[in-house]
């Protein structure tokens, strides 16, 4: 495979960067076909996006033993909200901040990592990324077995860091690799340019290649956050007692407990969404702007 | 998830097999040891986070680990004794062959209704973008989520599908989609392929971005439109991203937990239970640590089976 097809699968993969191709079409010229192909994505989409629709509605109804949820949410209820929130508000906040403490403990390993990996002939670097690689293919639930045994030695079963260290395995490789991505487009020039003015590796770091690598490890903050938020695994298996109980595992017990009060887990569904729907607006935006950006200036 | 950080793994490891450089022995020792400083957190995580579970989950499957153990800190070695209980277990053909159905029925029905939106989506018209991103949102949700969604959508009594196929007439009574030990499987399935269509579509399209207009010009000038277009140009062209997808997409799908503990958790009567729920059953529910490390080690030397695979796949993708 080509360098070039690999770069735009990773591109793909977080951006829909649509490429300026010289057939883009100008405002106004869309056919009737077009607008055709167009009502036939909208409803491939909606057979696709029907269970998010699905979980908001019945967010909305009335708690209680309606036997069939009404296709619209007409006179919407909030009554499952109040109960996510006060049920589950804890968790959700527990959920925030291991999600966060995961990000910048991640963005702190990741990034120093992925400019040695840009920018030194480091030998051994490709051993580091093909590890990043194989450790990807490792089970999950084979890092929690053995990782509950250690965590109990280490008294870090139950507590906020534990949570915090063991999710980053989600985001850290994942970082290194897209900020190394980003700073392998970032010209060596300006580094050069530093080192000239008599900055140190640190420097050079810290004070050029960081603020110019700002969109890379935005993006890289926004996955790390979604992932850890996501975690179910580790939220299992590493803890044993409600003090420290993130969200993804509240709703896997309210659907043991509460499996009649379906709206208010439906809620808490959609409250444990939100950081995906804002990542898909946000990165966007973030991810466009850190492929074209440009350092020379 | 893992499968985003996958997918960028093999360009990474691909782009720097040549950035060895010659060697210069002596060089500067000083910035050496200064650029490993750099490098040196990320390994010693990598170290502890993935290489040591990995060692440690071998040597517990050699022990015999009870509920005691975590008190006493007592594990006697017991040599193969775990391997045999669980291989013997009648559980274990259960489990693999589950294993087995769930990652082909995956794996088949995402890559094809993947492959086949991302054609789809390869035409020109309004909108495309913003619908093609609005389609990321199943991959982006929590797995947790969506299983409990899922669960509320396939429910016997009240579901939205049983509602749906209700009041078209298709069927008089509730479908047990979840709750039948004979169509639980295929619901699971059904559920994880809805799960990975958005992936398959993203890395899908960039492949088929990638493939020149002037072929396709060319082709339709020798006559080749439509289907045969797709079989002479589009397909050989996409082959390699297609390997990728498909070993990747077994790799991530093997592993799969979040979804069947919250659809069915394992159930009704094992009959959704795989090779990784049974390890976290084992260790996590019967407290028999050594017996779940080493159904975690089985289900590593599958995954490994296809990660030499993988990277056959992606040496051959390079050399081309």
């Amino acid at each position: 495979m080509t360098t070039n097809t690999q770069t735009d699968t990773v591109a793909a993969a977080t951006s829909r960067r649509n490429r300026p191709g010289p057939l883009k079409a100008v405002h106004g010229q869309w056919g009737t076909r077009q607008w055709g192909t167009t009502a036939l994505a909208i409803l491939f989409l909606a057979v696709m996006l029907f269970p998010v629709y699905w979980m908001i509605n019945a967010s909305l109804q009335p708690n209680g033993t309606t036997l069939q949820t009404s296709w619209l949410p007409l006179s919407p209820d909030f009554t499952g909200y109040a109960t996510a929130i006060s049920q589950q508000g804890r968790n959700l906040g527990t959920s925030l901040v291991v999600a966060l403490g995961s990000v910048v403990f991640s963005l702190a390993v990741a990034a120093p990592a992925a400019y040695a990996l840009a920018y030194f002939k480091v030998r051994g670097a490709g051993v580091v990324l093909f590890a990043i690689l194989i450790s990807q293919m490792i089970p999950g639930i084979v890092v929690a077995n053995a990782l509950y045994t250690a965590y109990n030695d280490l008294g870090l079963l139950n507590s906020i860091p534990g949570l915090i260290l063991a999710d980053s395995s989600h985001g850290i490789p994942f970082a290194i690799l897209i900020i190394r991505a980003f700073m392998n487009n970032m010209p060596a020039s300006v580094i050069e340019a530093a080192k000239v003015d008599g900055a140190g590796h640190l420097r050079a770091f810290w004070s050029i290649v960081l603020p110019l690598s700002r969109n890379a490890l935005i993006t890289a903050g926004l996955f790390t956050f979604l992932f850890t938020w996501s975690d179910f695994l580790f939220a299992l298996t590493l803890t044993t007692t409600d003090d420290v109980r993130p969200v993804t595992l509240g709703i896997f017990q309210y659907m043991g407990a509460y499996v009649n009060d379906w709206s208010s887990v439906m809620a808490t569904a959609v409250l444990a969404s939100i950081p995906a729907i804002i990542l898909l607006l946000a990165a966007q935006k973030y991810v466009a702007a850190g492929t074209t950006g440009g350092a020379v200036k | 998830m893992s499968a985003t950080v996958q997918s960028r793994l093999h360009l990474a490891v691909t782009e720097t097999e040549n950035d060895g450089g010659p060697r210069r022995f002596g060089y500067r020792s000083r910035e050496r040891v200064y650029q490993w400083l750099f490098l040196a957190p990320a390994v010693a995580y990598l170290v502890l986070f993935f290489g040591y579970p990995v060692v440690k989950n071998v040597a517990m499957s050699f022990q015999e680990y009870t509920t005691g153990t975590f008190y006493t800190g007592e594990a006697p070695w017991v040599g193969f004794a775990n391997y045999v209980t669980v291989m013997s277990s009648s559980l274990f053909s259960t489990s693999l062959i589950n294993t087995a159905l769930f990652t082909a029925g995956s794996i088949a029905g995402q890559f094809i209704l993947g492959l086949g939106l991302a054609v789809f989506f390869k035409r020109k018209f309004p909108l495309n973008g913003i619908l093609r991103s609005l389609l990321l949102l199943p991959w982006l949700l929590p797995l947790i989520v969506s299983s409990a969604v899922w669960r509320w959508i396939l429910d016997k009594d009240s579901g939205a599908l049983n509602n749906f196929l209700e009041s078209l007439g298709i069927i008089s009574t509730g479908i047990p989609w979840l709750t039948s030990t004979s169509l639980a499987l295929a619901a699971v399935v059904g559920v994880n392929i809805w799960i990975g269509i958005p992936f398959n579509v993203t890395v899908l399209y960039g492949g088929l971005q990638d493939i020149p207009d002037e072929l396709y010009e060319a082709a339709s000038l020798d006559g080749a439109t439509g289907w045969r277009a797709f079989r002479h140009v589009t397909w050989p062209m996409l082959r390699p991203v297609v390997s990728v997808v498909l070993v990747l997409g077994v790799v991530y799908t093997l592993k799969v937990l979040d979804i069947i503990l919250g659809l069915t958790n394992g159930g009704p009567a094992n009959s959704t239970q795989t090779i990784a729920t049974q390890s976290y059953a084992l260790s996590f529910q019967n407290f028999k640590f050594g017996e779940g490390a080493a159904m975690g080690n089985i289900l590593v030397l599958i995954s490994l089976v296809f990660a030499v695979l993988y990277l056959r796949v992606n040496r051959r993708a390079v050399d081309e």
